[in-house]
């Protein structure tokens, strides 16, 4: 249901351009975001491209999963995972990524930022 | 009989394992607790936990409805205040008096707060309880310097804690001339500072505070030897003082340093009153870890229950449980000659120290120090509890793993059944093997459900794995090596299902024998897997996104985020021409090169949205993948040979360029590399890889399961004086047996030391076909050859791949503008990494 709310809805991009249980980057407003299609639980997740560990702009490369019922993401470079719904570091670590609202119309894929 | 009613001042770990032992004791007690702080007993040893990715919830030791279930009358934030212990009665801050048959107190310890002036200023902290971290964690957010004055255990621990959150520059002040002084000596404190150095962490030893600078808040310390350090965050960690003030009170004997003077029943002087924890006296003693005041709670409850137990002192030895360092501490770690000898590994190039002390005689090991790698702790720490006799040469017990793959098992057989495991939870060594003979305990997890072993400080769950392995082996048990959670199989198992099952992609792999949606462990292994079985294009059928980082883009990915591209170079044979275009490209997409190890040339820094470009140039003037991405062929190195070489007895390089390209592009459990040399001489250095190939007058020696790298391992020899056919045939089998059989990530050296015949069995199923599988695996292999296709190439031409090939979805013709370079030597180089927040 739409509530009223003073979430701005950006644009991001069109469904074939992305990639089925994996990421895309995109740019919005100059923010690299990563944007993954949870295809297997149907369910599209946005995170800050940024992996916190060594800053390196790289998330959206990263190989998605689940931990238990956790939908996460592994960065390429030193394999720390990221939960995709709450961003949370799931490797132990003190460090969590930034998190978007991602909805799908009309082929469309839009996130607030 | 009427019920006795026992009162415990102390809701901490020791009291609140007093209740769980006294409820499981015959007899009708009536337990009532009163604790200072206002939540229930919590897991102090892991209290850092709490500053990091544990909750409150996480750190309890009972479910909240617990003290109910077992009829305990819990008053949190109600410290008892007086005692009368004539009448038997306490008092309690809100005005509860309750009449007792039996007093314990486990009121535990506070910080020792050394009376220097300005400790009471703000930003000066205590770390003991769970207001503390509060209180610094939310401090933290406007410190920049921090200071920790102790630099023992605990005051480690909460360094560490600092620069975990955020303040980087921290430093911990001792008064000692070294570290940790109570359980290592000097060399072992070099080696742990240089250690802690690297993690952010400042050593100042020897030095004593003489007051806090600031005027309401800390801006620094100042030492007596007039020397200032600047922080504006401080924790006081100098020692434990023994919350003894209301037995004082009370009348009970105190030891003249403080603490409740206990006998081996954990009576007071008081024959109604019981002590434990490190509220506790015994002998002289404090003991301020968590296992004694366990046997502690235990005895007394037996006391109390009529049972005959004693406390007789309890083992000090320590492991420091600080992520990434290793120190621990056993035995007697200081005594030296003339009562022992000691035997001493310095290694500063791998920040390693260790010190084993024995007795004169050689037979027994008393003591010892390990800083830098404490894998072998839990076994020495048996050695010494158990008196265990040492090997021959005991110098060996330092050196920790053998080279040759071994692993300590013989150590266990020799263990006594009574050897305590856990010290935690006093398990010992049978309770853990009956666990997994009787309960069926498969796993370390299941262990702990079953006996609580290893729930404590955790430092014994290593030695309760080894002991699982050990006793499932010894029942003949098979030890199942599954892959992760999503597959209950091993690489192995999932090999022959795949085939059987003529399965293509991850995701059908997934949907027919494993569970949830799959993780960055199982997909590399699956994605491998159908590439060895089927050899397909790596990026179709939707495997592209269950492809290791460096397979999915088909190049190795860089700091920054930048890949490299390495062309094959067969045997290292190389034309003029392709030379050039190798220095095209280079300039043209502005890389930087560099002649690698393999005989090749290694082109860095190149952007994603090029790589296809980079490619199609290459493969136009005749260049393929090399590999380099993958868990593959990599390269077959050569010397020049018998066309130039004065020694050379066969062409070496023709027969390098051949069997590199039989087997380029081939996934395996690891990469594969290899050598042909023209002579003994051996310049291709062949036997150093996982199969090397020399020349002698008669054919070929062939040389399998070598290893460079981190734990090198010369080649071992399969066959000699055979001829190029019989050669490739006996590849052909070896290779195909290692890619079935092997674990992931697992190089061809490590797999002959975990093959049980080693090398002769090897032979005996390549060479004499004991397995009689050389004709499937020959076909297999020669299929694999045949489906062969550079990848690149499929790559750039297919538009579907291609595509993904491009940083922003959302603005394909954009590079990544983040990704920044430095000038060196005329070339390009990565940036180093950016600032980053954890280590
Ligand atoms: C480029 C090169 C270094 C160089 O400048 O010479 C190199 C570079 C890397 N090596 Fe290497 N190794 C290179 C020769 C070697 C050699 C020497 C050799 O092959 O003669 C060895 C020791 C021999 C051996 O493997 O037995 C070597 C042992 C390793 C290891 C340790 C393997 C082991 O089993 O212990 C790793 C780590 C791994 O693979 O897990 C590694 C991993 C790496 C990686 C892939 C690290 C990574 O994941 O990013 C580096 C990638 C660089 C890149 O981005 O392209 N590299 N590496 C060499 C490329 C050779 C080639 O043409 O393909
Ligand atoms: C950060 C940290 C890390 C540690 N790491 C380790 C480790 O790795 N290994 C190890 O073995 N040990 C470790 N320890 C020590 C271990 O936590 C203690 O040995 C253990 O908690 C002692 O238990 P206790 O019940 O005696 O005391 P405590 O756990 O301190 O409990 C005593 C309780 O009594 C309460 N109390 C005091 N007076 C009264 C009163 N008059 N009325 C009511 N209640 C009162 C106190 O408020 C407290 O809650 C660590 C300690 C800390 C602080
Ligand atoms: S030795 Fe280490 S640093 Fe050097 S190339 Fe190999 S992996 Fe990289
Ligand atoms: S940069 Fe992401 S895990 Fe290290």
């Amino acid at each position: 249901m739409e509530t009223l709310t003073s979430t701005s809805w950006k644009l991001a991009c069109r469904v074939e351009d992305t990639i089925e249980n994996g990421g895309v980057c995109i740019k919005l407003d100059n923010t690299q975001i990563a944007l993954f299609y949870f295809k297997r639980r149907d369910e599209w997740f946005a995170t800050q491209n940024e992996c916190p560990h060594k800053r390196q702009m790289i998330l959206s490369r990263g190989m998605i999963g689940s931990l238990g019922d956790k939908p996460k993401v592994a960065c390429p470079f030193h394999k720390k995972t990221f939960a995709l719904d709450t961003g949370e570091c799931l490797s132990g670590d003190e460090c969590s990524i930034k998190t978007y609202p991602v909805k799908v119309e009309d082929n469309l894929i839009y996130i607030a930022i | 009989m009427r019920e006795k009613r026992v009162v415990i001042i102390g809701n901490g770990m020791v009291g609140h394992r007093f209740c769980e032992k006294i409820s499981n004791k015959k007899g009708d007690f009536k337990l009532i607790v009163f604790g200072e702080e206002p939540i229930r007993a919590y897991d102090r040893v892991h209290l850092t936990d709490y500053l990091g990715k544990k909750t409150l919830d996480d750190l309890f030791m009972s479910e909240n409805r617990w003290y109910k279930e077992n009829n305990i009358d819990l008053h949190l934030g109600d410290p008892i205040k007086k005692i009368d212990t004539t009448k038997k009665r306490v008092f309690s801050i809100k005005g509860l008096s309750i009449d007792y048959d039996y007093l314990v107190f486990a009121t535990g310890s506070s910080a020792f707060v050394p009376p220097i002036p300005g400790v009471e200023k703000e930003g000066v902290f205590l770390y003991r309880n769970i207001n503390d971290l509060d209180l610094i964690r939310e401090y933290t957010s406007k410190a920049t310097k921090g200071a920790v004055i102790g630099g023992g255990l605990l005051g480690l621990e909460a360094a560490k804690a600092l620069v975990d959150l955020g303040i980087n520059d921290t430093a911990v002040v001792e008064f000692a001339p070294r570290l940790m002084p109570r359980q290592i000596d000097e060399l072992a404190s070099n080696t742990l500072q240089t250690k802690l150095k690297s993690l952010g962490l400042t050593c100042l030893l020897q030095k004593s505070t003489d007051h806090i600078v600031g005027d309401r808040k800390i801006e620094g310390l100042s030492f007596a030897d007039e020397t200032q350090l600047e922080a504006d965050i401080l924790i006081i960690s100098a020692g434990i003082k023994p919350r003894d003030e209301l037995a004082k009170a009370a009348g009970l004997t105190i030891g003249s340093r403080g603490g409740i003077v206990v006998d081996e029943h954990m009576r007071t002087s008081d024959p109604a009153i019981f002590a434990v924890g490190e509220c506790a006296l015994y002998e002289e003693m404090i003991y301020g870890l968590v296992a004694p005041g366990y046997e502690m709670a235990e005895t007394a409850a037996a006391t109390i229950a009529g049972e005959q137990k004693v406390f007789s002192g309890f083992d000090m030895s320590t492991k420091l449980k600080l992520m990434g360092v290793d120190v621990a501490s056993f035995g007697d770690p200081f005594i030296s000659e003339p009562y022992a000898y000691t035997i001493l590994l310095e290694d500063k190039n791998k920040g390693i120290y260790k010190r084993l002390n024995i007795s004169t005689d050689g037979k027994r090991l008393l003591g010892g120090i390990l800083v830098g790698e404490a894998s072998s702790y839990n076994m020495l720490l048996q050695t010494v509890n158990n008196n265990m006799p040492l090997p021959e040469h005991p110098e060996t017990l330092l050196l920790g793993e053998t080279s040759s793959g071994k692993s300590s098992s013989s150590g266990l057989e020799a263990l006594p059944d009574n050897a305590l495991i856990c010290s935690c939870e006093g398990v010992t060594k049978a309770t853990i093997c009956d666990a997994v003979t009787q309960q069926n305990c498969e796993d370390v997890d299941s262990v702990r459900k079953c006996t609580k072993a290893g729930s404590g400080c955790g430092g014994c769950v290593p030695m309760i794995k080894d002991l699982v392995t050990y006793t499932m082996k010894q029942q003949g048990k098979y030890i199942r090596n599954s892959i992760c959670e999503h597959f209950n199989f091993s690489r192995q198992e999932l090999f022959d299902l795949i085939k059987i099952h003529e399965l293509k992609s991850y995701d059908e792999v997934l949907d027919n024998f494993g569970t949830g949606h799959g993780c960055e462990s199982c997909k590399p292994v699956v994605s491998s897997l159908l590439a060895s079985l089927w050899n397909e294009m790596i990026l179709g059928k939707g495997n592209d996104v269950a492809q290791d980082s460096n397979d999915r883009f088909l190049a190795n990915i860089q700091r920054g985020g930048t890949y490299s591209v390495v062309p094959r170079i067969p045997g290292g044979e190389i034309t003029p021409e392709k030379l050039i275009t190798i220095g095209e490209v280079a300039k043209k997409y502005n890389l930087y090169t560099k002649i690698t190890g393999g005989q090749r040339i290694d082109l860095f820094g190149a952007h994603l949205n090029d790589l296809p470009f980079i490619w199609e140039e290459l493969i136009t003037a005749g260049f393929e993948s090399g590999h380099a991405y993958g868990k593959a062929l990599r390269t077959v190195k050569s010397c020049v040979g018998s066309t130039w070489c004065r020694y050379g007895l066969h062409d070496s390089v023709s027969f390098a360029i051949q069997i590199e390209e039989r087997y380029r592009g081939i996934r395996s459990p690891h990469k594969l590399k290899s050598g042909v040399s023209g002579c003994i001489r051996e310049c291709a250095e062949a036997q150093a890889k996982d199969f090397g190939i020399i020349a002698t007058e008669k054919g070929w020696n062939l040389y399998v399961c070598g290893n460079g790298g981190s734990k090198p391992q010369h080649a071992q020899l399969l066959a000699s004086d055979i001829d190029s056919e019989t050669c490739i045939k006996y590849l052909d089998r070896f290779l195909m047996f290692y890619i079935r059989t092997a674990d992931p990530l697992m190089r061809t050296a490590t797999w002959l030391n975990k093959m049980e015949g080693g090398i002769d069995y090897l032979r005996n199923v390549v060479v004499n076909d004991s397995l009689e599988m050389s004709e499937t695996w020959e076909n297999e292999m020669q299929a694999l050859v045949n489906a062969y296709q550079c990848e690149w190439k499929t790559a750039v031409n297919d538009p579907n791949i291609r595509k993904r090939f491009v940083h922003f979805v959302n603005a394909p013709d954009e590079k990544d503008d983040t990704v920044r370079f430095e000038e060196m030597r005329g070339q390009k180089k990565a940036t180093g990494w950016n600032n980053s927040m954890i280590y």
